[in-house]
């Protein structure tokens, strides 16, 4: 009996042990977290915008060129900016300001938003810099996590950057990141299905990719169509795009009332549910992400997918697909008047409310978004600068992916900017599984979510 | 000198500790260490669990009282989720238990080469979860899992199944990888009470005309009881607690329809900020594991076998 309720109680603790553990070190740091930006006490920093850090330094008095000093910095694991990459603009950056040492720590996508909110708020809030997503900025600003930077922004990036980035980086008119990644899900294609089912060119419409589907599917391919659709941020991102080409593009209106269950959002889930009835999606979809979508069709297994831009680079690539150099990219379709639509996939570089060196990390953050920073790397990541795209030595390499891009850009939609989103995005994934496994209409599943709502937004 | 006048002068001897002071002593720093990691996260998580903390709202903490245990035991969501972990729960610890005792009775068996068998045997239970969750993973992968190959091979399956993209298959899919890790600790447990029986027993009931099976239900199932009975208290919590390898392979969905009680705990607690409600679960958890492992020492009692 001893040795049961010994164990018994072990099990308790260690499960107990687990929440309480962050919870004690949020009360301790509750009050790191209440502290004033120190960022809004600062000069501005004319931080370096330029390509060339050297000529930034000049030109930004507010930056301390002689304390030594490190910033700790928080990325994401990614094809697009790899370590290796990053590494690259760092050495270029501490050539500049020597004093200055760059500690970079790579999280996957999953964690980071954890890992953001826990070191953050209830952890030694130790970040001078944070990657967010697009739909952050609302939650991270609301809990003084990250600082508004909206002043301190150079006009050359304000007018050259798409406006499209810098929703990323937004929330209630303020600007609480650099915009760092500009993003969204592109059509890619098989020619060789698409060529042997005698379709030659890509559907400008998902009635098209319909139609397209079921010619691939006739000649022998079992699911023309593979989708990154498991209980995930993946499948929200999907659903979005789609439901921006059916006419929707904003989740709730201005008095947080629910918009996603009528228009787009409820003709882009039925249509989906549509797609999967008709055996034209892989059913495996439900527990896939991005990555196993590249898999799928590297495998030659799909004629079709929605993915983010690394995914044309790991089809194309000779050493992991059998499908490379016939991938094609396409514009993602519209529907009726709509003619292309695109998730909003940026991501921003946000300065802490607890960074003791405000300007430098502002610094860092420009020099990472500076134009030649971003054209370092152009076969995974797309630059956010306008000017990029009409240079041909950058679009030399994959000029259809630019012309795609250049139009996808001009309209991403945003998931919703809202504070409650991540219990919004989870009651969302969990209501569109519901419907693509039949167990609830899509009206039905996502009325249950719009009443949700008022709880959510409490 | 003379010799005879040397004299040692006596030894100062302080005067002993009370042996309950000398035996407090011993015990003070681990105390000092348990009552540190464990009792004072324990009572702040309790005292935490009373409030409405939101991490993404700091500074706005209200005292709620029982208000959080009231909105989980309310919520279609918490017990959707108990009843999820309750039949992972049953299914992975009847079925391991059950090939445990096939397997120790192997193990068992005078055969050549018996440690081989033993060493292959405990090999799913020494990799780590994490390690087992992803292979189970790649196995169950509906495209090009090796679980699909075989079956089509064989003529089982006409066409490929997603199975882990199914509400109906999804949980059966994380149950065999389960049970593929923990049927080892199981065997391994089990073989330790078999080896304790005594051999002149099977012999004495074969001369008294006993068949395997009237051995197997009489003699050894019998003396098996508290082995059997520890090994399920220890499933038991494990299995209702379990997270690691359904969040690894699943994720929890599809729909939700893998979403244990530990995973919706994580999903309040770290991915809704809402530590509040995030307390109020752990302790949830925690009263229904001692509940069940209450039942256990009952039955342990009942049969007379406690260790107390």
């Amino acid at each position: 009996m001893t040795r049961s309720v010994a164990a018994s109680r072990g099990i308790a603790w260690r499960l107990l042990g687990t929440a309480t553990a962050v919870l004690l070190v949020v009360s301790a740091c509750s009050s790191s977290a209440a502290t004033p930006s120190p960022a809004a006490s600062q000069p501005a920093a004319s931080a370096p915008a330029a390509a060339s850090p050297a000529a930034s330094a000049a030109a930004s008095a507010a930056i301390d060129t002689t304390t030594p000093m490190t910033l700790n910095v928080l990325l994401m694991q990614q094809a697009a900016y790899s370590a290796a990459d990053i590494t690259a603009m760092d050495a270029a950056f501490t050539k500049a300001y020597p004093n200055i040492t760059i500690n970079v720590e790579l999280v996957s996508y999953d964690s980071l938003h954890d890992k953001i909110v826990t070191a953050q708020v209830g952890g030694s809030g130790k970040y001078d810099i944070v990657l967010m997503d697009t739909p952050w900025p609302a939650e991270l600003a609301k809990a003084n996590i990250v600082s508004d930077i909206t002043s301190k922004i150079p006009a050359d990036f304000t007018s050259g950057v798409f406006d499209s980035a810098w929703t990323a980086a937004k929330y209630d008119g303020k600007v609480y990141g650099v915009p760092w990644i500009n993003d969204t899900k592109f059509f890619f294609y098989n020619t060789d299905m698409f060529a042997k089912a005698g379709i030659s060119t890509a559907p400008k419409t998902w009635d098209e990719v319909e139609a397209d589907a079921k010619l691939i599917k006739a000649t022998g391919v079992k699911y023309p169509i593979t989708a990154s659709w498991k209980q995930a941020e993946a499948v929200i991102c999907d659903w979005t795009q789609l439901a921006a080409a059916f006419g929707g593009s904003d989740f709730v209106d201005a008095s947080g009332k629910a918009l996603f269950n009528q228009g787009g959002g409820l003709a882009a889930l039925t249509f989906m549910k549509k797609l999967i009835d008709e055996g034209l999606v892989d059913p495996a979809s439900l527990s896939q992400t991005e990555d196993d979508v590249n898999s799928v069709m590297s495998a030659g297994q799909s004629a079709m997918a929605l993915n983010w831009t690394y995914g044309l680079s790991v089809m194309n690539d000779p050493t992991k697909s059998k499908v490379a150099g016939k991938m094609k990219v396409a514009p993602s379709p519209g529907e009726g008047s709509v003619t292309t639509s695109g998730v909003n996939g940026g991501m921003s570089l946000a300065v802490t409310t607890t960074t003791k060196h405000p300007n430098e990390a502002l610094a860092y953050a420009l020099f990472l978004a500076s134009q030649s920073s971003q054209e370092m790397d152009v076969a995974n990541a797309l630059p956010m600068w306008k000017a990029s795209f009409d240079n041909p030595a950058v679009t030399k390499g994959n000029p259809d992916l630019f012309a795609a891009a250049k139009i996808q850009f001009a309209g991403l939609v945003a998931r919703p900017v809202v504070p409650y989103y991540t219990k919004l995005s989870n009651a969302l994934q969990d209501a569109i599984q519901q419907t693509l496994l039949g167990k609830k209409t899509p009206q039905q599943a996502l009325d249950d979510v719009a009443a949700q709502l008022p709880t959510f937004q409490q | 000198m003379a010799v005879g006048t040397l004299r040692r002068a006596p030894l100062k001897r302080s005067k002993p500790w009370p042996e309950t002071w000398v035996a407090a002593a011993f015990v003070a720093p681990a105390a000092l260490v348990i009552f540190l990691v464990v009792v004072v996260p324990l009572a702040r998580a309790a005292w935490m669990s009373l409030f409405d903390i939101e991490l993404t709202r700091p500074g706005v903490e209200p005292f709620v009282g029982l208000g959080n245990y009231l909105t989980q035991l309310t919520s279609a969501g918490f017990w959707d989720s108990v009843f999820k972990a309750l039949f992972f729960t049953v299914v992975t610890t009847v079925l391991e238990l059950s090939l445990g005792v096939g397997l120790a009775m192997l193990m068992d068996q005078p055969m050549r080469l018996r440690w081989v068998l033993r060493s292959l045997v405990i090999l799913p239970w020494a990799l780590p979860t994490i390690v087992n969750a992803l292979m189970w993973r790649w196995i169950d992968n509906a495209t090009y899992g090796s679980l699909n190959a075989l079956l089509t091979q064989v003529g089982a399956l006409h066409d490929y199944v997603p199975w882990l993209s199914q509400d109906t298959t999804a949980m059966w899919m994380v149950i065999i990888a389960d049970v593929w890790k923990m049927t080892p600790f199981c065997a391994i447990l089990i073989l330790a009470g078999l080896q304790g029986i005594d051999r002149e027993l099977f012999e004495a009931a074969r001369v008294d005309g006993a068949g395997t099976v009237a051995i197997f239900r009489r003699i050894i199932l019998p003396l098996l009881t508290p082995i059997i009975l520890i090994v399920l208290v220890l499933r038991t919590m494990e299995a209702f607690k379990v997270f690691d390898i359904i969040w690894i392979m699943t994720g929890g969905g599809p729909a939700s329809s893998t979403q244990t009680v530990a995973i919706y705990a994580y999903r309040t607690a770290y991915q809704g900020y809402d530590f509040g409600q995030g307390a109020a679960l752990g302790y949830l958890i925690a009263i229904a594991i001692m509940l069940l492992a209450a039942v256990y020492l009952w039955l342990l009692r009942r049969t007379g076998t406690t260790t107390s």
